[in-house]
């Protein structure tokens, strides 16, 4: 696990710990730990207060979380998402889409 | 605009000619992080030009164009591809291919430039579509759109890539003022989301005043004037006033000069 993500597991639910600069030299590496933990765990929540960056593809990979979570009736949730991340998510919508905590 | 922000686009003492016609002489030109630069002037003051040059499309006659700290016209090919990718363009046409949808236009450069999987393609894809306001949009073949839409499918594949730079060559041209204010709107939004740096080519006076930071007036290949907005409608230099209140060169020649013109064999524009 990198500096980039950390993850805590409490029973069926997983905390994912984002921070740093997600662009695409390291989205696959969140989205392959999203998609991994939802395998897992029934609760995925990713906390993003610590992200200073995040582009399109860093995005996507939460989306495709989202999408996985839903097509397993698990739950998926972003928490405290720095303001960065919460104006993209608002530019494209998504805030609508996503569960916001 | 942050005074102290670091230059992304330095041009200095651009002079390039088409033929034995001098296009650009002697252009300096900056732009910094996060500024939205408009570039106006009449038709043939040299303002297309320029922006192929900070494309990397022309090879200037004289001077340099830097462009995120590399002279852009001095790099190896591979440099250049890989400067390109943090740059994303608007052309006037919207030049989307006609035989793809838009969806597919969309999606190329990631096709292109990245080793993402098709879901993320297709994904980052949409989303940039529904940030442009064609969401849904994707199957539609470019045919079956209106030009506002061209427009606008244009602007996703140009910040496809989430690129640092984004250019715009007439992004408001032959829209309804609603349409265009929205596209303004857009490229407000992705400078103070994306924190993109931008440069604009207009003559759409209303456009350049709601988005400029600073507006750059090129005329007969010269910068003739960069300033604020505040400082564009206070200035007194004759042919920006002209611009600005969109009188032509014909209106300004005199008699004398209009007949020689039409007259003289070797008559050619001083």
């Amino acid at each position: 696990m990198s500096e980039l993500i950390r993850f805590e597991k409490h029973g069926d639910a997983c905390d994912i710990y984002i921070q740093g600069e997600v662009d695409l030299s390291n989205s696959a590496e969140i989205r392959k730990t999203v998609l991994g933990a939802l395998k897992g765990a029934e609760r995925v929540a990713v906390n993003l207060s610590a992200v200073e960056y995040i582009d399109s593809s860093g995005i996507a990979a939460l989306v495709e979380g989202l999408q996985m979570a839903n097509s397993r009736n698990k739950t998926f949730t972003l928490n405290q998402p720095s303001d960065q991340v919460r104006s993209i998510l608002e530019l494209a919508r998504l805030d609508q889409v996503f569960t916001i905590v | 605009m942050n005074n102290n922000a670091e230059s992304v686009i330095n041009v200095k003492n651009l002079v390039t000619h088409y033929g034995s016609r001098k296009i650009l002489d002697g252009v300096d030109f900056e732009v910094k992080t996060g500024e939205i630069r408009v570039v106006m002037g009449g038709s043939g003051s040299g303002k297309s030009t320029l922006l192929w040059h900070i494309l990397g499309l022309h090879e200037p006659s004289e001077g340099c164009v830097e462009v995120l700290g590399k002279d852009i016209h001095k790099i190896s090919f591979n440099e250049q591809l890989q400067l390109k990718q943090n740059m994303g363009v608007s052309f006037q046409s919207g030049a989307l291919f006609s035989s793809m949808n838009v969806g597919e236009n969309v999606a190329l450069p990631l096709r292109e430039f990245t080793d993402l999987d098709e879901n993320t393609i297709r994904i980052i894809s949409r989303m940039k579509l529904e940030v442009v306001n064609l969401g849904g949009f994707h199957k539609l073949m470019p045919s079956q759109l209106s030009g506002g839409m061209i427009k606008r499918a244009a602007l996703a594949r140009a910040i496809v890539m989430d690129p640092k730079l984004l250019f715009f060559d007439e992004p408001s041209a032959g829209l309804d003022p609603v349409v265009a204010s929205e596209i303004d709107d857009l490229i407000l939004s992705l400078r103070d989301t994306m924190g993109m740096s931008m440069v604009v080519v207009t003559h759409e006076l209303d456009s350049a005043y709601k988005i400029a930071d600073r507006i750059t007036v090129l005329d007969q290949g010269k910068n003739l004037f960069t300033g604020t907005v505040k400082e564009i409608k206070q200035c007194k230099i004759k042919r920006v006033k002209d611009l600005l209140e969109r009188r032509s060169r014909h209106e300004l020649v005199t008699s004398d000069e209009y007949l020689k013109r039409l007259t003289e064999e070797n008559y050619t524009l001083s």
